[in-house]
């Protein structure tokens, strides 16, 4: 399976551990990624809230790369936020012709043009439906038992395009957290919003979203994200939200490729372990349970 | 990018609320939406209650809620409305108005928005460090990067950002930003 990959801008920089993880994992799992060459920012929610156009513009210009270099090869997006625009505008383009045909205007000076032959498709959709738990399993070289994970979907990867798993109670995680022989973590907060970019620019209201959330992950050793301000959010301020509201918040949060780039004993290194913002203490101690010793003979003897 | 800050809409630009209009237009007030929405506990106007005020026209009370800033754009109303209305649309379409318009209560969110966009402007991509850097300097409040400073620091020692100086470079997606200024001028 090749697919085109579309890092996005924070996998470049405050989520450089989701590109090195999500590389890793893909490798591991025998599927083939290419950075689409020259891509540009999707625009994020900022182009949404000044310029309609801006914002399908914007992540067009990346459709119409992928269209030109390789048609019909899958975008894979790791990021929630890159993902919905690329995915609104690949919607627009083959339902809306005016609206097409204005995007294309703006690509015209560089030669480029859009027709919505490629797909769009987050790395949760493809870890989920092109490889499945059983990939995950078979590959298995270490057992996460006594792991409780909570997994946290947040908003874009599902809203408002259920392309696949259901919106309200998304449930896909959970066959790859148990391939790795983790528990799921039963909660309500998975699809609830973080609150995106409130942590910038109304951060009262930030900390009171991320705060439920964190609480309702009681009893979890881990939360997994699969978008990199989801995981900012929920990592960088649980020592204020503690402090706020008068109790121990702490706890680690991963990418999902991290956890289970770790149960199919990829290299610390390779994963950006040390990369995270929030590990909470004695959690890697726990996350590093030993090899399985007859998978670990198999491999060597490979 | 950033347009002077004004206090009130322009009252030649009340029209672009007739798009906003016409995209509610079959609200049945059931009030899904704001029963959905997770930023409605901080909200002063719920967005059933914004709704209405869009179609009776209400510009000036629109303008004075914070509501639509407060959308954190998570889609459940969207997903929910019975009449399947393109409610976070909706809230993005208010967000545009008080971009174009500079309009100061929002301007916390709408600098955030444009030095974001100026960082995309000059790279094709948003070099995160530089943003932050035209995001405090447009909102001319000396204590404002304090908040941030902690955050920042770990993020440093990480290695994650890089420079904090807006850089010159090649400016990829001019020609693309033009066009996109123009078409929504004269469309
Ligand atoms: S959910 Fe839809 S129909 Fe109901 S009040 Fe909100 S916008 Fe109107
Ligand atoms: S999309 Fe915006 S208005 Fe709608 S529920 Fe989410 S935060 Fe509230």
């Amino acid at each position: 399976m090749k697919y085109f990959y579309y890092p996005g801008c924070s996998l470049e920089g405050t989520a450089q551990e989701y590109s090195l993880s999500t590389t890793a994992l893909l490798a591991a799992l025998g599927g083939e990624i290419e950075e689409l060459p020259d891509w540009n920012c999707c625009g994020a929610t900022a182009a949404e809230s000044v310029s309609r156009l801006l914002c399908l513009a914007l992540p067009a210009r990346n459709l119409a790369l992928a269209e030109k270099a390789v048609p019909g090869q899958d975008i894979l997006v790791p990021c929630s936020a890159c993902y919905l625009n690329m995915r609104r505008a690949w919607d627009k383009v083959r339902h809306d012709p005016a609206t097409r045909s204005q995007i294309n205007q703006t690509l015209e000076e560089e030669g480029l043009a859009v027709s919505g032959s490629t797909k769009v498709r987050h790395l949760l959709d493809v870890l989920c439906l092109d490889f499945g738990a059983d990939a995950v399993f078979k590959r298995l070289q270490r057992s996460l038992a006594g792991l409780v994970v909570a997994p946290y979907y947040g908003c874009q990867c599902l809203r408002p395009y259920p392309v696949f798993d259901d919106p309200e109670a998304p449930s896909c995680m959970e066959p790859l957290i148990q391939a790795t022989g983790a528990k799921v973590h039963p909660w309500s907060m998975g699809a609830v919003c973080c609150g995106a970019s409130h942590m910038t620019t109304k951060k009262e209201v930030g900390l009171a979203l991320v705060g439920e959330i964190l609480d309702d992950a009681k009893g979890a050793d881990v939360i997994v994200t699969v978008c990199p301000m989801c995981q900012m959010n929920l990592e960088a301020h649980q020592k204020k939200i503690s402090r706020q509201r008068g109790k121990d918040l702490s706890i680690s949060i991963l990418y999902l490729p991290q956890l289970l780039g770790m149960a199919l004993g990829l290299p610390e290194k390779d994963l950006g372990l040390k990369l995270n913002l929030g590990i909470a203490p004695g959690f890697m101690e726990k996350l590093r349970s030993p090899l399985m010793a007859s998978k670990t003979k198999k491999a060597d003897a490979a | 990018m950033i347009p002077e800050e004004r206090p009130f809409v322009a009252p030649d630009k009340y029209h672009e609320l007739e798009g906003v209009q016409k995209m509610l237009a079959a609200c049945i007030q059931c009030g899904t939406c704001s029963g959905s929405c997770p930023n409605a506990f901080a909200m002063d106007v719920t967005p059933r209650t914004l709704w209405r005020m869009v179609l009776r026209g209400e510009k000036e009370a629109i303008f004075a809620t914070r509501t639509f800033i407060l959308c954190s754009s998570c889609y459940s109303c969207t997903l929910r409305c019975p009449r399947g209305l393109p409610l976070t649309e909706a809230m993005g379409a208010l967000k545009q108005i008080a971009s174009r318009e500079g309009l100061a209560p929002y301007k916390a969110s709408t600098r955030f928005y444009a030095s974001f966009l100026d960082s995309v402007r000059r790279h094709g991509r948003v070099r995160e460090g530089e943003m932050m850097s035209l995001y405090f300097m447009s909102m001319k409040n000396p204590l404002l990067p304090l908040q941030f400073a902690s955050l920042g620091m770990k993020l440093m020692l990480k290695g994650k950002v890089g420079a904090p100086f807006p850089t010159r470079g090649k400016r990829p997606l001019e020609a693309l930003f033009n066009k996109v200024m123009q078409l929504e001028k004269n469309p």
